[in-house]
């Protein structure tokens, strides 16, 4: 009988192994460990067998089943792989082919510009304010220590709508209204992000209508070293790190004293170059001390009270970021040009 | 301002410096210089020559051969092309291998024929611009006046060994119009002394008053005028040295009369006016306000109309020049005049202003006087000219300016403190610091204590308060010593306002839903809104436009972002989605007389496919569900707690059957729909989608609070259901229906077919919905969902006659 099993046994691993798929082992299985299977047939002999060999005789049986069985199941998987890879094989596609595309629009430069600059003034305590477009010449022009007449309004050729109404040529009535609801009580820290209106032709460099932020802090004993401060700050943040900046006096109505902030070009590193009109130096927005008029006008004691404004023009900005040349590509909004942006 | 650097050194030591290097200095003191113009720059080899003879080229008409000493031993030939170039003429010779403007190169050639060794120059041929040539060498070559070594330095002798310094002045600073106001600045920055030009005036015997007198009706427009009489002058051309200097300094040399009195305008910054005496019609200066509708003809010889905010000089009757604008035409120095009556005169800024900007005619005198010139030059102007006249024309000087004088001529105080200084500007300057600044600016000023009081000389007008003194003081010790601080303020939390972060989002959001912002003007015609609007009146327009196109302040975005679509379109972009967030302006008025109401729209315009993917044949173009869906998306994204509902409409330029209001809680919010055919072919555009929120309603919404809500422990049954209705039924209405009759068991319904056509009865349209059943606290039953259900079908059938389809 152990002959017989050991027959067996060869006989099924020789035809296990000799299988090459599942259905034969499938079959297999059936024909040797199946209840009718030889294995089975010489199991059922056993009872002639005597007390002594019965044990012997069915731990050999055991085991031949165990080699059958774990060579059908080792057999088993590797065709199982074999038949999985295959199909995936099949399944194949070419990775070279486009990908569905993910369609997406793009942010105007300009409203990148304001927001990144926003951002920074946030972070440093600062709010975002905002106000009508079309002013009253109190708050556009005389509130900001520009009376009718006032030779400096020359700086800004207006479109009017009435003697008294007007579209604004700066977003600094922003300011006017913004500190008169403060009720002449510091601390005030805004900037005001908007579009204004000037009667330019429209040309590569100028536009009748463009985009202006300006920025205010008052409170007690603001100097003008926190001004450099600030804008080094802001400087650092917006420009990225190893820019200079200088300050340059200059003249605005509603500063007294009055500065123009210079960075330093990064196209030539302060050589002197193209953009820079070879100066080293890119000037970037106007700023002073808040005039004691304008405190006064609206509400603060420029005894008391001192503060800094600025403003910088948002296209500006923009063209020295990106390189742009042509200030009306910002409003023409041709989808070759506003795609460029996608990224930013 | 241009500014001759070998002019200003009459003034100020400057030897040690180079023009460039004073240039830096100024800029960075407050004065920009923009250029400096270097005025023999790539010139070379430039001589004069003096003509020997001259005769018709042979074979050609127009041109010239002149046999030229050019001070070297051989004389040569040169074809001259200049109509005005004659015989025994001094002028300037290029030499072969001679360099002019531009980079050209003088070489030796032949013409028609004929050797040229040279060329003969205009002054334009040399850099000078046409409008500050004397107008007799205009059209030609230049000559000199007077003999001049041939073979000598043609440049240094037309003043081009120089450089300009073009000053970019802003508003204040009106002082560094005249080359001694310069001189005082140049003077403040490098702490030296500035010379004054000696007047040495030597009077006649007979007295000025003798020939005129001087009345002033408005004396606050005009608080000092001063007539100085000269007699006998020879009017000729200029020294060349003055021709010169004016050039540089872009004026154009007239007769040696009218160059000085431009010269003293240079110098000092005060205009002068010269009228020939003999053609002024009476011996009386009269000052008076022009009456309404008053006529006289300018210098330009442009007949002027007046009015009575502008001042006139008269002869007792008539207008002979607008006061500190231009003179008149009648009294104007000529050739063959005599007699001078030279004006010096202080007028009111605002009324010359406003003359020179009504009639459009900005003057080297307008410029100044608007700005306010110093009252303390006024006379010492008017004595140089009459000076430099008397030296140059030959003139005699009657004795005293007759003279009308009311003008103040003191200078202003301002007291400040040291603190405030530093507390300022954040400086800690000393005493002694500050009291040099003030010397180096030639301010008279004294110390107590802390305390200084400085007196402003006139000159400096822009000067008024103590702000003033302390932008002086810091320009002065340089902004860039100024030391870099934070502010000592409170803290304060910075941030966006719940809009304005709002506003952000839905930036996001329509960027990530394929739209690109676009940004347009405010201005345009109301002629473009009509397509959208009943009437075009009620619009707020500019007063003066620019252009009809750029009129009106719009009321709606659409236009513009037509505009857009269509820009792209023509350059072969025919698949646009944009939109846009800006202000529009109402009025309720026929013209606006207040502010107009401002508000938010959020707007969009789609034309094209706006999803595709080639190799897999998938291309799916706009239609009125890819606008909706952005719409609600739009709502979706700001998560609004009223009710939001697309009702049919048929707003004007829109498709009547495409198009929906939207609404919140039963208010019109805005629009969403097909742009009518007809508009679209206005834009030349193909099907187009629009829509256009009323983002103030809908920013000012609340947004829902987003809560926890348990996720359902309990499985959900789902029943699919199609249901056939009149095609008239709305899927919105249905979807109530089913709604109302399902719940509370009925969480969720979801539309996924629509089907109308074979198969189906006329008139009828098939309607597939997805209801999903869900109870939170238990695993529902089959029986206990097909109750439901049966009851949501039995309602359908009553309410709105829906069937099942078979
Ligand atoms: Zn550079």
């Amino acid at each position: 009988m152990l002959d017989r099993l050991q027959e067996l046994k060869d006989e099924a691993l020789n035809k296990v192994k000799e299988a090459t798929n599942l259905k034969d082992l499938k079959e297999l299985r059936i024909a040797y460990l199946g209840k009718k299977g030889p294995i089975q047939e010489v199991m059922k002999g056993m009872g002639k067998l005597s007390k002594e060999e019965r044990p012997k005789v069915g731990q050999v049986a055991n085991d031949v089943r165990e080699a059958v069985t774990a060579l059908i199941e080792e057999k088993e998987q590797k065709l199982e792989e074999e038949a999985l890879s295959a199909k995936l094989k099949e399944e194949s596609v070419d990775v070279t082919l486009p990908g569905r595309p993910i369609s997406k629009g793009s942010r105007h430069p300009l409203t990148t510009v304001v927001e990144t600059i926003e951002d920074v003034f946030i972070g440093m305590g600062f709010t975002v304010a905002e106000g009508p477009e079309v002013e009253t010449d109190y708050y556009n022009f005389e509130s900001l220590n520009l009376p009718k007449h006032h030779p400096a309004r020359d700086m800004q050729d207006t479109f009017f709508i009435t003697n008294d109404l007007l579209l604004r040529t700066q977003t600094s009535p922003v300011q006017t209204r913004t500190m008169e609801k403060h009720e002449g009580k510091g601390p005030v820290k805004i900037i005001c992000p908007g579009k204004v209106y000037r009667r330019d032709e429209d040309d590569a460099t100028h536009s009748h209508q463009f985009m202006q932020i300006e920025g205010l802090v008052i409170d007690e004993n603001i100097r003008m070293s926190d001004l450099k401060g600030i804008f080094e700050q802001f400087v650092k943040r917006y420009f990225g790190e190893g820019r200079e900046i200088r300050l340059r006096p200059s003249y605005f109505p509603f500063t007294e004293p009055s500065a123009e902030l210079d960075v330093s070009c990064a196209i030539c590193g302060g050589e002197g170059c193209r953009t820079c009109k070879q100066t080293g130096w890119i000037e970037v927005l106007g700023s002073g001390m808040v005039h004691p008029n304008v405190l006064r006008m609206s509400g603060f004691d420029p005894e008391k009270y001192t503060g800094f404004a600025f403003g910088m023009g948002v296209e500006r900005f923009a063209m020295l970021k990106y390189g742009v040349d042509d200030i009306r590509h910002f409003y023409t909004n041709d989808t070759r040009f506003l795609s460029q942006f996608k990224r930013v | 301002m241009l500014v001759s650097y070998k002019w200003l050194k009459d003034y100020i030591e400057l030897d040690d410096l180079t023009p460039h290097e004073v240039a830096e200095k100024l800029t960075r003191s407050g004065v920009e210089v923009d250029i400096v113009h270097v005025m023999n720059k790539g010139l070379k080899n430039i001589v004069v020559g003096k003509v020997l003879a001259c005769e018709k080229h042979p074979e050609a008409d127009k041109l010239n051969l002149c046999q030229v000493d050019i001070g070297e031993e051989e004389t040569v030939q040169i074809v001259c092309g200049a109509a005005n170039v004659g015989a025994d003429q001094y002028v300037v010779v290029a030499k072969v291998g001679a360099r002019l403007p531009g980079g050209m190169k003088i070489k030796r050639a032949k013409l028609r024929g004929q050797v040229s060794e040279g060329m003969i120059c205009s002054l334009q041929e040399l850099g000078f611009e046409g409008k500050v040539v004397a107008k007799e060498f205009a059209e030609g070559i230049f000559n000199f006046p007077t003999e001049v070594t041939p073979g000598s330095d043609a440049l240094a002798l037309l003043g081009l060994d120089d450089a300009v310094l073009e000053l970019d002045l802003t508003a204040n600073r009106a002082d560094c119009l005249s080359l001694v106001g310069t001189a005082y600045e140049v003077a403040a920055i490098l702490g030296r002394d500035v010379k004054l030009p000696e007047v040495n005036l030597s009077e006649a015997s007979e007295k000025g008053s003798d020939y005129v007198s001087v009345n002033v009706e408005a004396n606050e427009d005009n608080p000092y005028y001063g007539a100085t009489m000269i007699k006998d002058v020879t009017i000729a051309p200029s020294p060349l040295w003055l021709q010169t200097r004016l050039m540089a300094s872009g004026i154009r040399p007239i007769n040696n009369v009218v160059d000085i009195t431009n010269y003293v305008l240079l110098e000092y910054g005060q205009p002068l006016h010269a009228f020939d005496y003999d053609r002024f019609g009476s011996k009386e200066v009269l000052v008076r306000l022009a009456n309404n509708g008053e006529k006289m003809v300018t210098l330009d010889d442009v007949e002027r109309t007046l009015s009575d905010e502008y001042l006139v000089i008269t002869n007792g009757s008539e207008p002979v020049a607008l006061a500190g604008v231009m003179g008149g035409a009648d009294s104007e120095v000529q050739d063959d005049t005599k007699n001078i009556l030279l004006e010096a005169a202080y007028f009111k800024g605002s009324t010359v202003r406003k003359a020179s900007r009504d009639l459009g005619l900005r003057s080297d005198a307008s410029a100044r006087f608007e700005k306010g010139v110093d009252p303390n030059r006024v006379k010492k102007a008017g004595e140089r000219a009459a000076a430099m006249i008397a030296e140059l024309a030959g003139g005699q000087v009657l004795s005293g300016v007759v003279a009308y004088d009311e003008l103040d001529r003191s200078e202003k105080k301002i007291n400040i403190s040291l603190d405030k200084i530093n507390g300022l500007l954040g400086t800690d300057i000393d005493t002694d610091t500050v009291m040099s600044i003030f010397s180096k600016l030639k301010f008279e000023a004294t110390v107590a204590g802390n305390n200084f009081t400085i007196s402003v000389p006139t000159r400096r007008q822009d000067i008024v308060i103590a702000a003033d003194i302390i932008e002086e003081v810091a320009r002065l010790y340089g902004y860039d010593n100024i030391p870099t601080t934070l502010p000592n303020t409170a803290t304060t939390p910075g941030g966006l306002t719940v809009v304005q972060a709002k506003k952000r989002k839905l930036k996001r959001f329509l960027e990530n839903s394929g739209l690109h912002e676009a940004i347009t003007y405010s201005l345009t015609t109301a002629e473009k809104e009509a397509f959208f609007t009943e009437s075009v009146s009620h619009r707020v327009k500019v007063a003066l436009p620019m252009s009809e196109d750029r009129s009106t302040l719009r009321t709606t975005l659409i236009p513009h972002l037509l505009e857009v679509l269509s820009h792209n379109k023509n350059r072969s972009m025919p698949n646009v989605r944009v939109y846009e967030m800006g202000s529009v302006f109402h009025t309720d008025e026929e013209s606006a007389s207040k502010q107009p109401d401002e508000k938010t729209l959020l707007s969009g315009a789609l034309m094209g496919v706006w999803h595709e993917h080639s190799w897999q044949a998938e291309k799916k173009v706009v239609d009125f569900f890819v606008a909706k869906g952005i719409v609600e998306g739009i709502f979706a994204e700001l998560n609004v707690q009223g009710e939001l509902r697309f009702v049919q409409g048929e707003p004007k330029g829109f498709h009547p059957g495409r198009t929906a209001i939207v609404e919140l809680d039963g208010f019109q919010v805005g629009i969403v729909g097909q742009l009518h055919p007809v508009v679209a072919k206005e834009w030349s555009l193909p099907e187009t989608y629009v829509f256009e929120i009323d983002l103030r309603y809908v920013l000012s919404e609340p947004s829902k609070e987003v809560r926890y809500d348990t996720i359902p422990r309990y499985p959900a049954m789902e029943r699919d259901i199609a249901l056939v209705v009149d095609e008239k039924v709305k899927s919105e209405d249905v979807e109530r229906q089913i709604v109302a009759l399902g719940s509370p068991l009925l969480k969720n319904v979801e539309l996924f077919d629509l089907y109308q056509g074979e198969h189906l009865e006329e008139g009828k349209k098939s309607l597939a919905f997805s209801l999903r059943y869900q109870d939170p606290e238990k695993t529902l039953t089959e029986d206990e969902v097909t109750t439901v259900h049966e009851k949501v079908l039995e309602g359908l059938k009553e309410k709105l006659g829906a069937t099942l389809r078979s």
